[in-house]
């Protein structure tokens, strides 16, 4: 049953990662990151990180892909053109892909790490819920909390500025 | 008072003086500027004679002080001080200096009086008798060098003193570079001193000299080749003598004191302040002893042939050098310097008296256009007759005396010193030769047109300014000589210095005449003590029997030169037919000139073009802007990466991560 | 499912969004690309944390939410200015910083 959940999940993740690169249209683009984002958080629920999950959709496919949503209608997406202006990009980018993937997969597979040809151990009930991860911020990772909420604030005023069209008019 | 603060004072004034009169140029009048000038050497003579009696005071063997202002440098193992030494012979040559120089600065009050660059020629010429005093004076090697530099920077600045005159300033600037040369010598010894003995202080480097030396070891030789270098160039003996008779160039009252009295002799003080080193280098030493003996010939003879009064005394003073030089290095040191400073007296004289004959002839130096100055200009004549007996060393006159102790003592060395001796004779019947043809020349016979307008008006001859030696046409403006010249029988200052140089010339030989008084050798032998060859000394009646041989061989100089020049006029001219080749090797002045051109300018300037036009161009250029141009190229090369585009430069960083992720797989494996 | 199967699974995503960066000229989708790196790493993550057995990596995860939100939020900012100054929206295009 697990297996069968991953896979689908994993076609879907793939699916949609693969929309996105190959999506002419950024809207056909953004739409395709959702279906990738759902796969994601179904993965994650496999993986017993359900609070992660429904975090997942709701900041994720919630939050950003709205704003994605948004600015694409407001810019729109002219078509790209065929010319590549870099020689040898078209040909070298996808051997750098295929060269990341295989390494990456050859330090998996082959490593000493014996934790990952198992099931990993049993764990309780309260696994990944909100609790755990609640007490887990509060306590053990205060700090990275605290610093992650004035990232947020940071990139709220950063937004205001960049978007202000008060700014944009003075420079005319 | 100590002595050396006698001493630190007597630098000071001339010092002052120049500092004073250029500062002041604009605000100061020109006779005041003047008066300011000849006082503050007499000034500084009175401080000598402060020092001498402080010193006289003493025993003979204390007299000598070292005295230091300052640390000049203090580091990595030199200890050098501003510092002066005063002994016997630093204390004579303060005196001889000071003395001749406070008549040379009063006789140019008067000569000069209507130059333009009145002020600068005063400034100029205080400078000169500072720096002078700093070459005797210094206790260190350093202060010495740097007495010595200062001074060939005066003798530059009063050769062109008429800086317009083209002709002056290539004299000068010749006087320079040779004296430069010299100046190498000096400094390369120096070193070397430095090296064998550690340190520059005279008090340490003659004690330590005998001890760390053997005798006749090349490294206290080669010290001693690199000192005569510097010796004779600033000394004008050969080969570096070519400078002297351009320098006449300058003014008369410089050549009075800087290339007849006072510059010149710094060579031979070099030698009898270093005389512990020339006793360990017999062979410089005598090497030393030879070329005074060549230059006293050679000089001897082209002086026959001059023409340019002031040339003919130079060459003349060439000669004399060359005895001081003899002396000095064959161990004569006081006598030596006795002849130093007889030779300043009368040898300045002749400049002065040669001065006013050529004021008289409107700047014209040429003997053959001149005579019967006798009639026209008795004092100025008379003066000249007694520098001239003085230098051919006429019997009872100072020169005697002094020449003679020189040559009595090479005789009683021996050996090969007796052939000095003898040469020395030779040179003394040369001297009087072409002493006596200058006056015979100038002074009797009927008067020139200068002269007789002189008889007649009693206003001096008034010509258009040209320059003496090209004939070419000049102002009187600032840069060439003033426009009115001045005699000594209507200018009172040059006529009270040239009787004082007069009185000199006479009777300054009278303190060391052979067993009778013993001035002047009772107070320098101390000094000189430390050296072997002090021991030597001339009995009485060999000394006696030189002066008689002396006294015959300037008599019959004499009378020769006045049977070739006065009794049979036409005698010369038939020597100068018979003897075409001899004439031609004197007037020519031994071709030393052109040897030197051909040796030593021309492959200079060669190698100088050579190295501008092959080795500038393609080496240092080619290392420079090759440099240049390999860096343009690199850097040209690595802009290709930064092309602006984003995706290349992500293309490059993941193609980069990828290759490190290989390299660990591999090593991991 | 062992782990290395989620791993190897983010390693094939992280490729495919690497990519997409070097191929795609639009800036919005050069940004997507980037979320799909961001996932891959959550994804590998996650996937560790279950096989140690303690929270740690999900939290890990969850301030890389974070990151990539914030990110997003001043990308997206920058597009939207650069779309404002009528700037082509072309990566390639936009290349004053080159030597």
């Amino acid at each position: 049953m697990e297996a069968v959940l991953f896979f689908l999940a994993a076609i879907g993740a793939l699916g949609g990662a693969i929309g996105v690169v190959a999506m002419r249209n950024p809207f056909y683009g953004v739409l395709s990151l959702v279906v990738h984002l759902f796969s994601l958080a179904v993965l994650f629920l496999l993986l017993t990180a359900a609070f992660l999950a429904a975090a997942q959709v709701v900041v994720y496919a919630g939050a950003i892909v709205v704003l994605y949503v948004f600015v694409a209608a407001y810019v729109g997406g002219d078509a790209e053109s065929a010319w590549e202006p870099i020689p040898g990009q078209r040909f070298l980018a996808p051997l750098v892909g295929i060269a990341l993937f295989v390494e990456l997969a050859i330090a998996v597979l082959a490593s000493s790490l014996r934790a990952l040809g198992t099931d990993g151990p049993d764990v309780a009930a309260g696994f990944g819920d909100p609790a755990a991860i609640g007490t887990l911020l509060l306590e053990k990772f205060l700090i990275p909390f605290e610093a992650s909420s004035i990232l947020l604030l940071l990139a709220a005023v950063g937004a205001v500025v960049l978007a202000s069209r008060k700014r944009v008019a003075d420079d005319r | 008072m100590t002595a050396t603060s006698w001493a630190w004072l007597v630098l000071l004034f001339p010092l002052l003086g120049s500092i004073v009169v250029s500062l002041g140029f604009r605000a100061i009048p020109a006779r005041v500027a003047g008066a300011i000038g000849v006082l503050s050497i007499g000034l500084a003579f009175a401080c000598a004679i402060g020092a001498l009696l402080n010193l006289l005071g003493e025993d003979a063997g204390a007299r000598h002080h070292a005295s230091s202002l300052w640390d000049y440098a203090s580091a990595a193992g030199l200890d050098i001080e501003l510092g002066i030494f005063v002994d016997q012979l630093s204390a004579f040559m303060m005196l001889v200096v000071t003395g001749v120089s406070t008549l040379i600065h009063l006789y140019s009050f008067g000569y000069m009086k209507s130059d333009e660059g009145y002020h600068r020629f005063f400034s100029y010429l205080n400078f000169f008798v500072f720096s002078m005093l700093l070459l005797v004076l210094a206790g260190n090697f350093v202060l010495l060098i740097v007495g010595w530099a200062f001074v060939g920077f005066a003798s530059y600045a009063l050769i062109s003193f008429w800086y317009r005159r083209k002709t002056a300033t290539k004299a000068g600037m010749k006087a320079f570079v040779i004296n430069v040369v010299g100046d190498i010598g000096l400094v390369l010894a120096a070193f070397l001193i430095f090296r064998e003995l550690g340190s520059f202080d005279y008090g340490v480097v003659f004690a330590k000299a005998p001890h760390v030396f053997e005798r006749g070891e090349w490294s206290v030789t080669a010290i001693c080749l690199l000192l005569m270098v510097g010796a004779f160039a600033k000394s004008a003996q050969i080969p570096f003598h070519t400078w002297l008779p351009d320098a006449m160039e300058g003014p008369t009252p410089v050549s009075s004191l800087i290339h007849a009295a006072t510059m010149v002799t710094a060579g031979v003080y070099l030698i009898a302040r270093t005389h512990v080193l020339f006793y360990l280098a017999p062979t410089a030493a005598d090497i030393a002893a030879f070329v005074g003996l060549a230059t006293l010939l050679i000089a001897g003879t082209i002086a026959i042939a001059m023409t340019d009064l002031k040339r003919a005394i130079a060459y003349s003073t060439m000669s004399q050098i060359g005895y001081m030089i003899m002396g000095v290095s064959i161990g004569a040191y006081s006598a030596g310097l006795f002849h130093l400073m007889t030779h300043a007296c009368f040898k300045a004289l002749l400049f002065m008296a040669a001065g006013s004959f050529i004021s008289a002839m409107a700047n014209i130096q040429d003997i053959d256009r001149m005579s019967g100055f006798w009639k026209a200009m008795r004092f100025t004549s008379v003066l000249f007759v007694i520098g001239g007996l003085a230098l051919a060393a006429f019997p009872l006159t100072s020169g005697f005396f002094s020449k003679d102790s020189i040559l009595s003592f090479a005789s009683t060395r021996g050996g090969i010193y007796e052939w000095m001796s003898i040469g020395g004779y030779v040179g003394a019947f040369l001297t009087a030769i072409y002493t006596f043809r200058l006056i015979f020349r100038v002074l009797p016979g009927k008067p020139c047109k200068e002269a007789q307008e002189l008889i007649d008006t009693g206003h001096l001859y008034h010509g258009p300014p040209v320059n003496p030696a090209t004939g070419e046409e000049e102002d009187a403006d600032v840069g060439f000589p003033g426009p009115t010249h001045h005699i000594a029988e209507q200018s009172w200052p040059m006529a009270v210095a040239m009787a004082g140089l007069g009185f000199g010339a006479l009777f300054a030989g009278l303190i060391q005449v052979p067993g009778v008084d013993n001035v002047l050798f009772g107070f320098l032998d101390p000094a000189f003590a430390d050296s072997p060859l002090s021991a030597i000394e001339p009995t009485v009646s060999h000394e006696w029997t030189g002066l008689g041989i002396g006294a015959v061989v300037s008599v019959i100089g004499i009378a020769l030169t006045w049977l070739i020049w006065v009794a049979r006029p036409q005698l010369p001219a038939l020597f100068r037919e018979r003897l075409r080749p001899v004439y031609l090797l004197c007037l020519d002045k031994w071709y030393f000139d052109e040897a030197i051109d051909l040796l030593v300018t021309r492959p200079a300037l060669a190698i100088g073009r050579f190295a501008n036009s092959a080795f500038e161009r393609l080496v240092v250029d080619g290392l420079v802007s090759g440099t240049a141009d390999t860096v343009r190229g690199a850097g040209g090369l690595v802009r290709l990466v930064q092309s602006g585009f984003v995706r290349s430069y992500a293309l490059l960083l993941l193609a980069g991560f990828a290759g490190l992720a290989l390299y660990f797989l591999l090593s991991a494996s | 499912m062992t782990a290395e199967w989620y791993v190897v699974l983010s390693a094939l995503l992280f490729a495919v969004g690497a990519m997409g960066i070097l191929l795609r000229r639009s800036p919005i989708v050069i940004l997507l690309c980037l979320e799909l790196m961001l996932n891959a790493g959550n994804l590998a993550l996650v996937a560790f944390s279950r096989m140690v057995g303690n929270e740690q990596g999900q939290i890990f995860a969850l301030v890389v939410m974070v990151v990539a939100a914030c990110e997003v939020v001043v990308g997206l900012g920058l597009i939207v200015a650069i779309f404002r100054r009528k700037l082509p929206l072309d990566v390639d295009e936009l290349r004053e910083l080159r030597g």
